[in-house]
């Protein structure tokens, strides 16, 4: 809109800015409007609307795709906050479809079936901002020189197990840690390890930080969980199949957004934990077929 | 006596205010709770969804501490989300949401459009030398403002940053632009 006023669009200021606003928040995954509606009803900070909850991927199998036109075009009007969608790793036109819709986030999600083997979608050339997810900092640092905006540790979607959302959140988190205290001489080798661009290692080494938000992703199922990943570092949880694989999705939604709220308060953790109904059923890790995780490059 | 800056923590972009704050060398608390609001001098309502916000006030009963905070006068800054709790009406929100009604606007919540409708752009602030870098993102339009409300910048005929007595209101994120005027204007208003 509007270009002959002065306004700019979709740049990158814009388009991190989102995500600041997401902070302190749930993202929630919904696969139609009734399911939007509960979330933003329990205090979602946006929706992610997809096909199938990861849970049931992983149980049905086949492949995953991009979701309904008219699915997304439902569940954007049926709420207010923003909705986001997913679109296959290196899927450009499924993107160029969510960005078409007006979708305020674009995830290019492992969780769907890729569509390229080698390559991810180059971001830079969409308006709509894209959050990607990374298990390790030189994957994260790569999502980032493509475009994303936003970064979400993996974790392993479907299995409301949180142990390796743990495990890919510390691992990012301690290099960059690293990275604060190296001395510039180290940080060529750092880009190199990392496969990362020297830039944004250099970057890093100034600010302690990742140049986007990052939150959290892959196995949250009870506000315990939320607690924990805020408390490591994460800025704001993504829950999947957590809340609609639950006894009592209102209830548990509501508890988890409440934890995210206040993470570094147990009595309130605490309280909200209670009378919850049962969380989704856990999955092990060294159980698993397909690890979600490991796609992406 | 050294004053505190309070900062609504319960969801949004509160750790970009908490940032200029430090930067302009004022303490600051994060506000999650009544205790926490307490102990404030002054309060930014940040960004973020305005929806959350509001349940999570009513959640944590901080509406009714918070109402009585301002209406004795506690100087106030809201930006997005918090221009939307502020106001006195709320066009296109959820019907049990909050207005706290202590400035005379009526707000139309993601007046823009959606996050493609986000943009930047600069502005011409009354008081400011230079123009302010403005970031518009899914920011509300304020329809009408009352006779009360002093207006302080303008884009496209709308009022992007307004003042009633000691509540500021941005539609826009000037938390995030790199600029402190804005922040210092609020700071030295509440009396600093």
């Amino acid at each position: 809109m509007a270009q002959d006023t002065g306004h700019q669009t979709g740049t990158t200021l814009v388009k991190r800015g989102l995500a600041e606003m997401l902070k302190g928040g749930v993202i929630m995954d919904v696969v139609d409007p009734d399911q939007a509606r509960i979330a933003e009803d329990a205090g979602a900070a946006a929706v992610m609307a997809l096909e199938r909850v990861p849970a049931d991927i992983r149980r049905d199998g086949g492949v995953a795709r991009m979701s309904d036109p008219e699915m997304i075009s439902g569940i954007q009007a049926a709420v207010s906050i923003p909705v986001m969608a997913k679109a296959r790793i290196g899927h450009f036109a499924e993107a160029q479809v969510l960005q078409s819709l007006g979708v305020d986030y674009i995830d290019e999600s492992e969780v769907l079936t890729p569509a390229d083997e080698a390559h991810h979608i180059d971001k830079w050339a969409f308006e709509t901002p894209f959050v990607c997810g990374a298990t390790n900092l030189g994957e994260a640092l790569r999502r980032i020189s493509e475009g994303a905006c936003l970064i979400r540790s993996k974790g392993e979607a479907g299995t409301g197990n949180i142990v390796e959302a743990v495990r890919h959140l510390r691992s990012i988190l301690g290099d960059i840690a690293k990275i604060t205290t190296a001395d510039s001489a180290e940080l060529f080798d750092w880009a190199k390890r990392l496969q990362a661009p020297l830039p944004l290692v250099q970057e890093i080494h100034d600010t302690g930080a990742l140049p986007v938000p990052m939150f959290c992703a892959g196995g949250i199922a009870t506000p315990s969980d939320a607690s924990l990943v805020m408390q490591l570092g994460a800025q704001s949880v993504f829950v999947g199949s957590g809340i609609f694989k639950s006894s009592e999705p209102a209830k548990m939604a509501t508890a988890i957004v409440e934890a995210a709220t206040h993470f570094q308060d147990a009595s309130i953790i605490a309280k909200v934990s209670t009378g919850l109904g049962s969380a989704m059923k856990g999955l092990e890790i060294a159980e698993l077929e397909t690890k979600l995780a490991d796609r992406g490059w | 006596m050294t004053p505190t800056v309070g900062v609504l923590a319960l969801q949004g972009a509160f750790a970009a205010h908490v940032r200029i704050l430090d930067w302009l060398g004022v303490a600051t608390v994060e506000v999650r709770t009544a205790a926490q609001l307490e102990r404030v001098d002054a309060l930014i309502l940040p960004g973020g969804e305005s929806t959350t916000m509001s349940m999570l006030l009513e959640r944590g009963e901080l509406i009714e501490p918070l109402r009585s905070k301002l209406s004795g006068g506690l100087p106030v800054l809201g930006t997005c989300a918090g221009l939307i709790l502020l106001s006195s009406k709320i066009l296109d929100g959820r019907s049990d949401q909050h207005a706290l009604g202590v400035i005379d606007l009526e707000v139309r919540r993601n007046g823009y459009g959606t996050q493609l409708d986000s943009f930047e752009t600069d502005i011409d602030v009354a008081g400011f030398d230079d123009p302010f870098h403005a970031v518009f993102i899914r920011a509300p339009v304020v329809e009408r403002a009352g006779e009360q409300v002093e207006i302080l910048a303008k884009v496209d005929d709308n009022p992007v940053l307004c003042r009633q007595g000691q509540v500021m209101v941005a539609a826009f994120h000037p938390e995030l632009s790199g600029d402190d005027r804005i922040h210092r204007r609020f700071v030295d208003s509440a009396g600093y």
